[in-house]
Formats: C-alpha cells, structure tokens, sequence
C-alpha cells in the first residue's frame, strides 16, 4: 500500500494544475486559491502577507448578510485551514456556532468539525453550543445524533454536562451500535472531566459492557481500565467476566469483522490484559483466576504480525505484574529474550522496556541479556540508548556504579534534548549519592552534573547535594575531609574560565567556599575572596547568584577589612537593590567584627538555628499598628482583586456585609475575573499561594537565624576547630575514569573489541550475579548508602529546602506557618472601621486557643456565628481495642472528637496507628509509633508528605528515644485548601535499633474531604443571604432514604448530617437547608427539596470544586445507608 | 489516552492537526515544530518511538510515529496506549484514507482537510480509539457522503422531499454478529 501512496506523493509538484481534473473533483475555489498561492510562496514574510489578506477577506465574507449557508461551509474550511497554520481567526468561530445551529446536516457537520477544532473546554462561546447539541440529541437523524455525540466528546463546557447526560444516558439503550458506542466513549469523557456528575450511572456502564455487541463492550473497557486504575478493589468482582471475555476473545468466538491480519481484536484483547494486570495486582486469589487465560493467550499470539507482538508485550507485562506464577514467569522471559534479541527495532525497545520493568522482580533476567544490552549502549537509535540507560539506572549497585554513572554522562554530553538532561542527570544525581565509592568520585561526578545539567536542572539537585554536605554524617573528620574536596575542587574549577557554567554549579560552588573554605588552611582567604569577587563581575552571572557569592563574601570577609570594602564600595551603586542592600550590610560587618562573630559565627552547626517562620515576633507590632488605624495587611492577590472589583459594575442589587470570616470568601468572589476567583476563593488562600511560591524560592533551613523576637540573636560560638589538612589538590579528572573511557571507545578491531565489550559487560552486570534471585529494588540488603540523610526534624520546612542564603522580606513574609495565614486571612478582611477592635481580639483569642483547645461545645467567634463541635463522631466511631492508645494522647488534645485508631503498617520493631482528631481549624493526624520489641529504639523520626494538604504544624515527629514496649505520639495539623474527594499521604519513619544501623518503614493512608469539613451554624436568614452571595453551584439529585415511618427529608439529612459533619440549619415542609464549611474556610450551603423518590440537591460554595466533592461524599453516604 | 493527532510533511508544513487536550494557540505551533523538529531528525531504520519530550505531558508522554513517502503521521499519546497498537493503528487510518481516497496523496489531505478530519472522527473520538476496523469506518463515513451526495441532488427539491431525507433512518450497516456467540455473563450488580 505503502508504495501506492509513495508514487502517487511523488508527484506532487505536477498536480497543482489538473487538480480538479483528477480525484479531487470537488474542490470549492477559496480554498483552492488560498491553498495554491500559499504553496507559491518562498519566505515566511511573504505568507504572513497573504494570510493577512486572506483573513480580512474572510472577516468581510462572514459578516456579509448575502453570504449563502454554502459559502459559509467553504469559508469554515479555509478558517480551519488557517487555524492550522497558527493563524488567529477567531472571529469564525461564533459563525460555527451559528452554521452548527442553523445549518442542515451537511453545514452541520462543518460547523460541529469547526467548533471542536477552535474551541477549548473554558471557551465562552461553547455555552451557544448547548442547546443545539440537545435539541441534535433528540434528533431522529441518526446522522446529527452522532455529530452531537462526537462534538460532546471532544468539547463540552463542565458545568453544563448535567443538562445533556440524561440524553446521553438514554442513548446507551439506542438500537444503534454505533450510537451506543459513542454515547460510551461520551459518558466516560464526561467522567474524565467530573467524575461526580456520572456516579450515579456506574450501573449503566456494566450495562454496557454487558451489551450484545461487542463493539459497544470495547468502548466500555475505557472506562473499566480507568476506575480500576483508582480503585482495583472495587472491581474484583467482575474479573471473572474479564477473564471471559478474553478467553472468548482468543478463542476466536468473535465474527470475523472483529479479525486484523488474522489476529481476534488485537485492541479488545490488549485493553483487557491491561484490566487484568491491574485486577490482579498484590491479589493472589484474583491472580489465579487469570492464569490460564494468560497462558493461552501466550499460546496462541503467533509470532507472525507487529499486533501480536502488541498482545503478547502486554502479556508478559500482565504475567509480571499480578502475583507470580513459576510456569508462566519462565514463559514470559523467554518471550522477552525473543524481544530483546529481535532484529526488529521496535521490538528490541519495547523488550528493553519490559527488562527495566521485570528487572524489579528478578535481576537475573537481565544477566542473560548482558552482551546485548551493551549492544544497545553503543546503538545508533537515542531512543533505545535511552531506554538501555534507564535499565542500567535499575541495576545499579555499589560495585558497578563508576562504570554506569560514566555511561550516563557519556550519553548526556552527547545529548541535546533538554528534558533527557533534566531526567537522567537527576538519576545521576541519584545513583552517586546512594553508592558513591570514594569522595573524591563523589564531588566530581556532581561537579560534572552541575555542568551537565545546566539551568534546567531541577532545584532539589543542588539542595540535596548541599544538605548533604552541610548535615553529614555521624562521623565528623569523613565529613570534612568531604568538604576539603569539594573546596579544593570548587576553587580549580573557579581558577579556570567560569563564565560558561551553569547558575546552579556556581550558586554551589559559592556557598560551599563561602562555609568551608576555612577548612582548608594552605588556601589563602584573600585568593577566595578574589575568586568569588572576579564571579561579580561576570556578565553571564546572574542577579540570584550575585545574591549566593555576596552571602558567601560575606561569611569569609573575617579579618580581609580591605578588600572587602573596595568591594562594597564598588556595589554600592548597583541597579539591583538586594545587592545594594547585601554590600551596605557587608560593610557594617566587616567593621564590626564583634557583630560580625555573633551574626556569622564560624562553623556552628546548621541544625542548632531555628527560624522563627511565623514571625511571630512581629505581632505585637501588627496588633499596635491596626490599634493605631492602620489598614490591615492584604495579600497582593486580594489587592489586585479588589482593584478589578472596583473597576467592574456592581451587580448585586445589594452589598451584603457578612460577619467574620464569611466575609471574605463571599462577595469579593462574586465579580472577579474566572481566574482569580479560583486562586482566592477564600482570603486566606491568597496566602497560601503565595505561600507556596515563596517555598520554591525561599530556603530556610540552613539559613543561620539572625533576627529573632527580641532582635538579634546571640548565638554562642561552637567553631568547628579542623584538624589542619594537607590535601593535595584534585585534578579535575580522575585518571581511573579516563582509562575506562580509553577502554571503552578505541579498539576497532572485532575480537579485541569484543573482549571489550565482555570485560564492560563483567563490570556492568557485577554483582547481579551473587546477588541471584533477590529483587536489587528495595528487598535486597544493599551496603548501607554512602551518605545517609539525617531525618529532618521539621516536615513543614522540608519543601523550602536545602541551604541558602536567600532571604527577601516579601517571601520571608509568605513563609508564615499555614495557620496564620489563615487565621490573617479570614480575620483581617474585615470593614476597616471595626476590624480594629474585633481583629486584635481575634487574633489573641486564636492564639489563645491554639494552645488550650479543650472540647468546649461551641466557640463563639465574633459575632453570632457559632461552631458547633461535632459531637456526633465519637459516636459513630466507638472506642475500638485499640482505644488504649487514645489514652496517650496530649492532655490538650484529648477530648477532641476522633475517629477510630487505624493500624497503619508495622514491622518487628515498630508498628504504626493513626486516629483523626477534628479541631476547627484543621486535621489533627495523630500517628502512634509503638515500639514492639523489649529494647530501645533510637533516633525515631517520622516524616509525612502529602502534595494536596498543606501541613500547619507538627509536634514529636522526632523521638531521641522509645523506651522497650512504649509508645511516642506525633501529630500534625492539616489544611484543606484545594477540596479533594479524597487525598493520599505517605511517609517514612526512620529509626535506629543500634547505633550507626538505619531502618526506615513507610506508610501511607488516605484522608477524605469529610475529615475537613465541619457544621456551619447560621441561622435561616443568613443562610439565604450567603446563598446568594455565592457563586459556583451544582445540582444533582440524590437518593432519598424511606425509612420505616420517619419523614424521609429527615432521616435522609440526619444520615447525611452523621456521615458528613454537616449543620441541618432548617427544615420546612419538603425543603431542607443544610450549612457546612470547608475547616475554617469556605462555606458550602446545601439546599435539598424532595423531588418524588429522589432528592434534589443544591449546593453552592465560593470555592468551585468543593460543591462537587461534598455532593460526592453525600452520594457515597447514603448509597452505603 | 491520545493528547495529540500531528500529520506534517517531510518539510515540517502541517496537513492535519488535531488536539484532544486543551493547549494555546502558540503553544501548539510550538508543539508541531518541537515534534517535527524530533521526527524529521530520525532515520527510517530507527524505531518508531520517541520518548520525554517535555511539551505535552512530560515523561508520560510519548510520539509514536510512521513515515509514508511524503507525510509524518503521529500520534502523541500518554502511558495507557499501547506503543505497538498505537502503530498499527496509523496503518489502519492510512489504509482508511487510501481507501476513501482511492491512492491517498498528500494533496488529498490538503485540499480535504475536512473530509480527512471526519474520518479521523471515525477512529478516535475524544482522545478515545473508537474503532479499528478499517470496513466499519469505511462504512460510517460513506454513510455521510451519500447524506452529501442526496443533499446536493435535492437542493431545489420541493421542501417535502427534503424533510423526508432528513428524517430517514439510515439502514444500519448489518455486523453479522452471532449475539450468542459473545454472551457475557456479568455478575448481578452490587447494592453501590
């Protein structure tokens, strides 16, 4: 066929004239012309040129009222051809619209075919579309029901799925396969984009794959493979059907329209494995239902046509991923083996891909496969080097790592796309920091992925290398012998041309001298002073690294007066005002050295500074200042917002100024643009936000504490007396490297090049060998990693990582601890007239309360509005057995409501549990560590990570000691600022059973939106003007529990108000108003009205995604009534 | 899924683009000219896979292509696609075109972009494989050319006429399924 389409494209050039002679007959003349000229064209100038002319044409066409609906068709095709070449005709598109709308079936199709390809799911035009898709839906053309089922999988407005899925339900049910397809491959786009509009309909996808076609059933494994990828347990019970259908599948049960190149539906029987492999996954009872089928569809894919190769890769991957079976492990590596040493390309990729994958379980495969995995080192294709390197990056271990990092680094000088730099040189990154043999290899294989990895590189590169160096080991004189090198290095380097690296090797480098340069006594400090002075200089450095070399400057200018001056002299008229700011202070130390000593003293260790993130120390200041009038602090979100609300027309017949902290989070929302309503739903996001910005920027930790409460912070002397070294100075490139190098690339002839490749491939694979069957990932008993990491004591600070000196007053003002944002946020939103009174209040109550909160039933804030405490939950939740470990919780947390204590994971040593206490203002995660054996267990730290929750604060995640048999108690408090159905944490606790011996466990846990929300008690007529203040709705109708006797409203909204925290606020007649919020944030009003045997549900929030999360957990709520 | 359907000829012009997921206007040019710019760099020799751009979805991401004398067909999809039936696929969408067009040339697909975009529309709908058999496509889109072709014939055909085309159910194509052949048992539906 191919060669068809080769001759017929090779005449290309000759066409343009006879066009519509030959096949392409109807052609209409625009499109032609444009089409034409354009191909005559030589410059890039030129068809800008005539685009511009083409479009004004166009504009003139579309808003002429004698244009015909025919012409509006050709002028649609030109207006996407536009499109396609990246020119703006955006004034086409409501013409789309309108030709969708209005046109017959033929306009039709080009106008739906045009709104797909220029609208995106935000578009405001897309809401025209709603009604002619509906009024299309309902056609008796099966024609338009199609285009209207195709346009509403490729673009439909969010919001208004609710309006077209009863249509695209009752479509399931169409007598038409092809309708029933569609309306399928719709409902699961429809869930892609919001899950909880199409819960309810989970029943009819089962239908679905049920259905008699299996045309329509294939469609429908979409959707399976994507909820059984969120949840696998929840579909355990249709494997049996899965297994079926493939069996029928391979079984060649299907009508041979279902056949490709003699293969029964090679995409059916993939998609299936795929469900399988995840069914299958970590279950051996549901593994073992699947075997037989696997084997015989191992059996059966002949190796004979590119798709059974498809079949059996995902065979082998499925064989690979459920619990294991001997008999078929063996049968699938040695279909990976026919992979691996196939001639064929893309089969030799996809066997490397599924070595790196099986490599996990068994390392011994890859053993096998030695001589050709270096085959494919030295490849041609960058892909499949690529692929080799990743595998290789699998097998690492201590004893083949020179040779693997230099493979790396081989193929990374030679590389020019940037996203394979950033990913291996992490890798790398990665692999010298876990097996690293000796120091001097350490520092030169960071020094050459600092270069390597240029400015792309990710952040946490440098920061982690830089923790390292700065926390250490227990082992001192290792530790400054490590840092002897990397100073000795750092200042060859820096001695020869440095204006070609990197940002980020120079902001290391900078800081390493800056702290460690006084480790080496044979380097005269005036030579480094000079070095890092010269960097100044540079043009290519840039503002941000100047800041690091200054900071660094200034930790070395002790005892260099001089030249440290002529130095801050000749910064003091900089453009950049940090630097400027950075030389004053420069000055003033170096002429004091006594403040000098207490500010920078030498040596003292990082971890003995504590930074005060919350400024706290400020508040006393803030409170004086709002006494004395001052306008309260605004985040720059919140100020830009009420700019854009100034500007913009009021629409609300009245403003309504809500008590507290509702305030915030209502009105403002109302008016602002879609953008910036999202990020500040609530004040106290804003914060948050900027927050999270700050944290890329702003790195704490390390940073030496200065400023404290009561000013600066004398900080005693624990100078690091260093033994006097006398290192040699590294050469840059080690000679062992280089030989391997030689090794590696002379050599042309074959047998001695062979050889080569067999003494490469000793050196690569060493190790795997002994090691036989043992997992290398995890499992296997590595040699302890070079460098350990100590456990960082504070979690909060862990994303603002790594060691810098960076500090700039807005984002060390972000950087306040996520409660105080918060509580900045809702309170100081307040009119300015009585924030001063109320404001100052609030915020000693709240610090008040942060410390004392007992389970006092309400807590009044402000005005009316009243909180009740969930007193319902400990109902709910008995004390269990494991109710003895509440009683170690701390007094002040003790009588919050809690759920039940969940075991979370355990070994020998430790087992883990953890209950959810409800405070207000947040999640209280209580983790127990309980020590099992009889001795003591050191050095126990716990570390939590959860990307959706912001962590408030933390206490005893670091226990020096566990008594044998005993129990330590750490919590966190977590904020919900993004609502999420549910969110997942996970976490590590590291710990010391003998000295110098670290374990770590992980664990991990998921979190519900439910354990975030709390009652918002308002009485009937605030809650009708908040109502109205709030922007994004939802409607959905629910299942209405009918109870034996009882008004069903009722028992429907008390088992919603039991499972959900919510405040039932009123009930008349067959209406109910429901209140909740989101912690302390945004609120989420539920309007509920009985609607013949369903529920309809209303809800509304300031926050856009809340609504559906709540409605989520409400319908999960009651379908489990 | 499928992010991105890109067909440009060997000179990087575009011939057909279409975007299952929401990307700028510059932000696709972008994409072409990065994807072209990846592709056309490759020998013929080489495999057909190409991994870690960082345009559409980062290392999720992956261009699976062909090359046919003149056109680069890819496909940018993310991890749940099959490389190999992702591959197979663009050989069943050429061979559709071949079929539809009689001897597909690059000039087809320039001059009917529409008419490629609607088959297309056949086989993947919404980031979704739709349908695989080249017969079925065939068979869907000629069933809208012959809407078309009765259109054009009837346009000054008394408004009676018109109305009777447009409400006609079009036969369905018959699939010779033995529905007893396929009987799949699903398990009674839980209470959730």
């Amino acid at each position: 066929m191919s060669d068809v389409v080769e001759k017929t494209l090779s005449a290309l050039p000759g066409l343009f004239d006879n066009v519509t002679q030959t096949g392409a007959a109807k052609i209409t003349s625009g499109l032609k012309q444009l089409i034409r000229s354009i191909t005559e064209l030589t410059s890039k100038h030129e068809e800008e040129k005539l685009m511009k002319q083409e479009l004004s044409a166009m504009k003139e066409q579309v808003s002429s009222p004698n244009t015909s609906m025919k012409q509006m068709r050709e002028v649609m095709v030109r207006a996407m051809y536009c499109e396609m070449l990246g020119y703006d005709a955006s004034f086409t598109y409501i013409h789309a619209i309108k030709l969708a709308q209005q046109g017959s079936v033929l306009e039709k199709r080009v106008g739906y075919l045009a709104v797909s390809l220029f609208l995106t799911e935000g578009h405001e035009l897309l809401l025209l579309l709603v009604n002619t898709v509906l009024k299309d839906l309902q056609s008796t053309n099966l024609i338009e029901v199609c285009m209207a089922l195709t346009v509403v999988a490729q673009v439909f407005p969010k919001d208004m799925i609710p309006a077209v899925l009863p249509l695209v339900e009752d479509k399931l049910s169409h007598p038409k396969e092809i309708i029933r397809r569609k309306a399928v491959l719709a409902l699961y786009k429809f869930y892609l984009i919001a899950p909880n509009q199409v819960q309810h309909i989970h029943a009819k996808f089962r239908k679905a794959l049920c259905d008699k076609d299996p045309g329509v059933m294939t469609s429908s494994l979409h959707i399976y493979l994507q909820l059984i990828r969120e949840s696998p347990d929840g579909y355990k019970d249709l494997t049996g059907s899965f297994v079926a259908i493939m069996k029928q599948v391979v079984g060649g049960k299907l009508p041979m329209d279902f056949y490709y190149h003699n293969v029964p539906a090679p995409w059916l029987q993939i998609q299936l494995l795929r469900i399988l492999s995840l069914l299958g996954r970590e279950d051996q009872s549901t593994s073992e239902q699947m075997y037989e089928v696997l084997d015989e569809s191992l059996r059966r894919a002949e190796m004979n046509h590119n798709i059974t190769y498809a079949i059996l890769y995902e065979c082998v991957k499925a064989i690979y991923t459920i619990h294991p079976k001997a008999e078929l492990l063996e049968k699938a590596a040695r279909c990976i083996g026919n992979f691996v040493l196939s001639p064929k390309i893309n089969l030799k990729y996809l066997g490397l891909k599924a070595l790196t994958y099986v490599v996990q379980h068994d390392a011994k495969l890859a053993l096998q496969h030695q001589m050709t995995i270096i085959e494919c080192l030295d490849h041609s294709d960058f892909t499949i080097k690529r692929e080799t390197l990743e595998l290789l990056f699998r097998i690492t271990n201590a004893q083949n790592v020179t040779v693997i990092v230099e493979k790396m680094l081989d193929f990374l000088r030679g590389c020019g796309d940037e996203h394979t730099v950033i990913h291996l040189v992490g890798k790398v990154a990665e692999l010298a920091e876990k097996f690293a043999p000796d120091n001097s290899w350490f520092i030169q294989t960071m020094s050459d992925v600092f270069s390597i990895g240029g400015d792309s590189l990710q952040q946490d590169v440098p920061n982690n290398f830089l923790r390292l160096l700065a926390e250490g080991s227990e082992c001192k004189e290792e530790d400054d012998e490590l840092r002897l090198f990397a100073v000795d290095s750092y200042l060859t380097v820096l001695k020869g041309d440095a204006s070609h690296l990197p940002q980020h090797f120079l902001q290391v480098m900078s800081w390493v001298l800056g702290e460690y340069s006084h480790l080496q006594e044979c380097v005269d400090q005036r030579e480094v002073i000079r070095l890092l002075a010269k960097l100044l200089d540079q043009r290519s450095v840039s503002s941000e690294t100047r800041v690091w070399i200054l900071s660094a400057l200034t930790k070395i200018s002790e005892g260099q007066t001089d030249l440290i001056l002529e130095l801050a002299e000749s910064l003091s008229s900089s453009q950049d005002t940090v630097l400027r700011q950075q030389a004053q202070e420069l000055r003033h130390l170096s002429r004091d050295s006594q403040l000098q000593e207490c500010v920078l003293p030498r040596g003292a260790p990082w971890d003995s500074m504590e930074v005060d993130s919350s400024l706290s120390f400020l508040d006393g200041f803030v409170s004086e200042a709002l006494a004395a009038g001052a306008a309260p602090y605004k985040p720059p979100h919140q100020r830009q917002e009420e700019l854009s609300e100034e500007r913009a027309l009021n629409l609300e017949p009245y403003s309504f100024s809500l008590p507290v902290s509702l305030s915030s989070c209502s009105i403002t929302d109302r008016q602002s643009p879609p953008l910036l309503s999202v990020s500040s739903g609530l004040s106290g996001n804003s914060t948050e936000l900027s927050q999270k910005e700050g944290s890329s920027t702003l790195i704490l930790e390390g940073v030496r504490r200065v400023w404290g409460k009561d000013g600066y912070l004398p900080q005693k002397e624990t100078a690091a007396t260093a033994p006097p070294v006398d290192e040699p100075s590294i050469a840059v490139h080690p000679s062992g490297q280089q030989e391997v190098a030689e090794r590696i690339e002379t050599q042309p002839e074959p047998s001695t090049r062979n050889q080569d490749k067999q003494q490469l491939a000793s050196s690569l694979f060493v190790g795997l060998g002994t090691q036989s069957s043992i997992s290398l990932l995890g499992k296997s008993e590595a040699p302890p990693p070079r460098f350990r990491k100590k456990p960082r004591p504070h979690e909060s600070s862990s994303s603002s990582s790594g060691t810098s000196e960076r500090s700039s007053d807005s984002s060390s003002r972000s950087s306040r601890t996520t409660t105080d944002s918060f509580l900045y946020g809702s309170l100081l939103e307040e009119e300015p007239v009585t924030s001063t009174s109320t404001t100052t209040n609030g915020l000693s109550q709240n610090k008040h309360t942060e410390g004392d909160r007992r389970a006092n039933t309400s807590q009044i804030l402000g005005s009316d509005m009243v909180i009740v405490r969930p007193n319902t939950i400990q109902d709910r939740h008995p004390p269990s057995a494991s109710s003895d470990l509440t009683a170690l919780l701390p007094s002040e947390i003790k009588d919050l409501p809690h759920s039940d204590v969940i075991s979370l994971t355990s070994d020998p040593s430790l087992s883990l549990a953890s209950c959810r206490m409800f405070r207000d203002e947040a999640l209280l995660l209580v983790i127990f560590i309980c020590n099992c054996t009889d001795t003591v267990i050191k050095d126990v730290a716990v570390q939590l990570t959860c990307e959706e929750l912001e962590t408030a604060s933390l206490r005893g995640n670091v226990v020096d000691c566990l008594e044998g048999k005993s129990t330590s108690v750490c919590h966190y408090a977590l904020l919900m600022d993004e609502p999420h159905t549910n969110v997942s944490f996970t976490g590590t606790v590291s710990y010391q059973t003998q000295p110098g011996h670290t374990n770590t466990l992980p664990f991990s846990g998921t979190l519900s939106t439910v354990d975030f929300i709390r009652p918002l008690v308002v009485t009937t007529e605030e809650y009708g003007k908040l109502w109205l203040s709030l922007s994004h709705d939802v409607k959905q109708n629910l299942k209405l529990l009918t109870d034996a006797g009882g008004d069903p409203l009722k028992t429907t909204l008390n088992a919603l108000k039991d499972a959900l925290q919510l405040h039932v606020v009123d009930i008349i007649g067959s209406e109910g108003i429901v209140a909740c919020r989101l912690l302390s944030g945004a609120p989420c009003l539920l309007h509920c009205r009985v609607n013949g045997s369903a529920l309809a549900m209303w809800l509304r929030s300031p926050h856009p995604s809340l609504p559906d999360c709540i409605l989520y957990h409400c319908q999960r709520a009651l379908a489990e009534h | 899924m499928i992010k991105a359907i890109l067909i440009f000829n060997n000179h990087g012009k575009p011939r057909l683009i279409r975007f299952y997921q929401y990307f700028a206007e510059d932000m696709q040019q972008q994409i072409i000219r990065e994807t072209f710019h990846l592709v056309s760099k490759r020998d013929d020799n080489v495999c057909n896979f190409l991994e870690g751009g960082s345009l559409i979805g980062g290392s999720d991401y992956k261009l699976i292509y062909r090359h046919y004398a003149t056109l680069y067909f890819v496909f940018c999809v993310d991890s749940s696609e099959s490389e190999l039936g992702i591959l197979d696929l663009i050989q069943v969408f050429v061979e559709t075109l071949d079929k539809c067009f009689e001897n597909v040339c690059e000039l087809d697909l320039i001059f009917h972009m529409d008419k490629v975009h609607y088959i297309l529309q056949e086989v993947v709908m919404g980031g979704m494989v739709l349908e695989t058999n080249m017969n079925e496509i065939v068979a869907q889109v000629e069933l809208q050319n012959r809407m078309e072709k009765s259109e054009g014939g009837l346009s000054a055909a008394p408004a009676r006429a018109v109305s009777a085309v447009k409400n006609m159910n079009l036969p369905e194509m018959p699939r010779n399924i033995n529905i007893g052949d396929i009987n799949i048992k699903v398990p009674s539906l839980s209470p959730f």
